[in-house]
């Protein structure tokens, strides 16, 4: 009862601080896409309009690389040949191949690790898990030179090495769900005289799409977020991912002016695969935090 | 005979256990492992890429710290978190309970997300765009009040401080998301009972949900510390560690050594540095949060 007219009377500030909130932090997102639509020319003036007075689709020409220079100097671009539709698919390929590659492996030692025994187990797992202290710019350096020492240099092998095969967090993740699962159709299987692959790939893999889809969408994420190892290892244009071209392209200054229009739709260039995931997916990114961000 | 048979079946048994195991291993040691030792080694010689290794024993360890720049490094970073982490901590919590009175919608959890989702270097342009003194909005809403408009990025007093607003504004959604669950162990009828009992909303959120939020908190807290420390990205795109070095963090004093000016010796020294340091910070804080546990 009391809880009911506490309820009423503190409505109003929350439903506010729920707007703000919104606000705050979709909006940012809105402004950028909004001006990825607006030339430069009304960017530089100075309009504040929630929607562009004179909406154009050429800054997306421009930086797709669909417009000759003399246009593209005209509209405030650099008149250089701008590639972003190689870097997209360039970051698409990469962490595509690392998300599948890495969940697959993953989830075959994390399986070792919750179901199998094995002498010296409990201690590698251990030791998977302390790496998650070390800075990551600690084993960045030394595995650029082992890159480069591979020749792997600027090629997609050497972008998606290191977290190809495994990383502890994925390990880590996938352990405690397959700790959590009943043992019983396992045990079935094996009984029926299953091999451990077989149970693996028939039984347990089937009962966990929904964990796996989890850490392939954050998998996906992560990798295609990522910006100091691709920017060491990657910066030629073939093997350029858009983190690292968004990066070079905020350098550039056509005529001591940014092009404002462009860096705007290569960056919303750079957030619609994200967000397309995360509406199909969305459900699934918040319960697999839920799940592993405290336990 | 039983016996060795029953070995060798045990042999087989851990072998097969041991595939599973195989490619994580494989990518731990050669991307995890054995970089963290290679790093240590190099940071005991004077390498810069092109001639040979020469071992200088702690010799970069002494020249760093007498290093005005590594100190300048360690000091900036130390301010960005100090702005970053308790005001996104204490936004986090405010979202967290705001969400837990809601009876938290699905909508809203999914879009306090969304910043969370984007890679640093969008957030990074996000602000670029949006904080700049020129045409950003944000500046066209001080103008709008008769104010001067403010060079974020460029100020060196305002340039910190707004990295760790960008980096809030990242992850205090992500943050509050995890606070949230760690509350999902908290029965609604402990709110309750502090509201039959007189208590207000805030000396009920003080002593009674505040102490039972101690393991989320502590957790929350120890490792946004230990990301923040490491802040890169946000860092390379929008100030590129200006102005003057007003920005100058850990990572960026690293990355600038080891991969323009070569100094890998130097670099992975500092690294280690960076490792010592989180270390030290992280025991520092938990036995800070034991200290004052009551229970």
């Amino acid at each position: 009862m009391a809880s009911k007219v506490m309820a009423r009377k503190s409505r109003v500030p929350f439903i506010a601080t729920v707007v703000v909130l919104l606000v705050v932090t979709l909006f940012p997102i809105y402004w950028v896409v909004r001006m990825s639509f607006t030339t430069n020319k009304e960017i530089f003036s100075g309009s504040s309009a929630l929607v562009p007075r004179a909406p154009t689709a050429t800054n997306y020409l421009r930086v797709l690389g669909f417009m000759d220079s003399e246009t593209s100097l005209k509209l405030g671009g650099s008149g250089q040949k701008i590639n972003f539709l190689r870097f997209l698919a360039n970051s698409l390929l990469v962490s595509s191949l690392v998300t599948v590659s890495q969940v697959l492996f993953s989830a075959a030692a994390a399986y070792a690790f919750a179901r199998l025994r094995f002498p010296g187990r409990d201690k590698l797992f251990a030791a998977y898990i302390s790496a998650l202290m070390v800075p990551s710019i600690v084993m960045t350096i030394p595995n650029f030179i082992l890159v480069k020492n591979l020749g792997w240099l600027n090629t997609y092998l050497g972008i998606a090495a290191p977290a190809l095969l495994m990383t502890p967090y994925a390990v880590f993740f996938l352990r405690q769900f397959f700790l959590g699962i009943n043992r019983e159709l396992e045990e079935a299987a094996y009984i029926d005289g299953a091999g451990k692959l077989k149970v693996f790939s028939s039984v347990v893999l089937p009962m966990s799409t929904t964990c796996l889809v989890a850490l392939a969408v954050i998998t996906f994420i992560t990798q295609w977020n990522d910006y100091m190892w691709p920017l060491i290892v990657g910066k030629d244009e073939s093997v350029r991912l858009l983190t690292v071209a968004l990066g070079i392209f905020r350098s550039q200054t056509p005529n001591g002016l940014p092009d404002w229009g462009g860096l705007m739709a290569g960056t919303t260039l750079a957030i619609v695969p994200t967000l397309a995931i995360f509406v199909a997916f969305g459900r699934r990114i918040v319960d697999s935090i839920n799940f592993s961000g405290f336990r | 005979m039983q016996g060795s048979r029953a070995r060798r079946r045990k042999l087989r048994d851990y072998a097969s256990s041991l595939g599973f195991i195989v490619p994580s291993l494989i990518g731990f040691v050669v991307f995890f492992a054995v970089p963290l030792f290679r790093g240590l080694y190099i940071s005991f010689t004077d390498w810069d890429l092109l001639g040979k290794a020469h071992w200088v024993a702690a010799d970069n360890y002494r020249r760093l710290l007498a290093d005005a720049d590594f100190w300048n490094s360690v000091l900036v970073t130390f301010e960005y978190v100090l702005w970053n982490i308790p005001i996104q901590t204490v936004i986090a919590l405010g979202i967290a309970l705001v969400m837990r009175r809601l009876k938290s919608s699905s909508l809203l959890r999914g879009a306090i997300i969304v910043p969370w989702l984007l890679p640093n270097v969008v957030a990074a342009l996000l602000a670029l765009a949006i904080l700049d003194p020129a045409i950003g909005v944000l500046n066209e809403g001080i103008k709008a009040l008769g104010l001067r408009p403010l060079a974020f990025l460029t100020t060196t007093e305002l340039a910190m401080p707004s990295i760790a607003g960008i980096n809030t504004w990242k992850f205090m959604g992500y943050t509050a998301l995890i606070i949230f669950t760690g509350m999902q162990g908290i029965p609604a009828e402990v709110d309750e009972a502090a509201l039959i009992d007189g208590a207000t909303g805030f000396t009920a959120f003080r002593k009674i949900t505040l102490p039972l939020l101690r393991p989320v908190l502590a957790f929350v807290l120890v490792t946004s510390v230990i990301g923040s420390f490491q802040v890169y990205d946000t860092v390379a795109i929008a100030t590129r560690g200006g102005p003057v070095n007003a920005t100058w963090v850990i990572n960026f004093f690293i990355y600038k050594n080891a991969f323009e000016g070569y100094k890998m010796g130097y670099a992975t020294a500092a690294s280690m540095l960076l490792f010592l340091l989180l270390v030290g910070i992280g025991f520092l804080q938990i036995k800070l949060m034991r200290a004052g546990e009551s229970d």
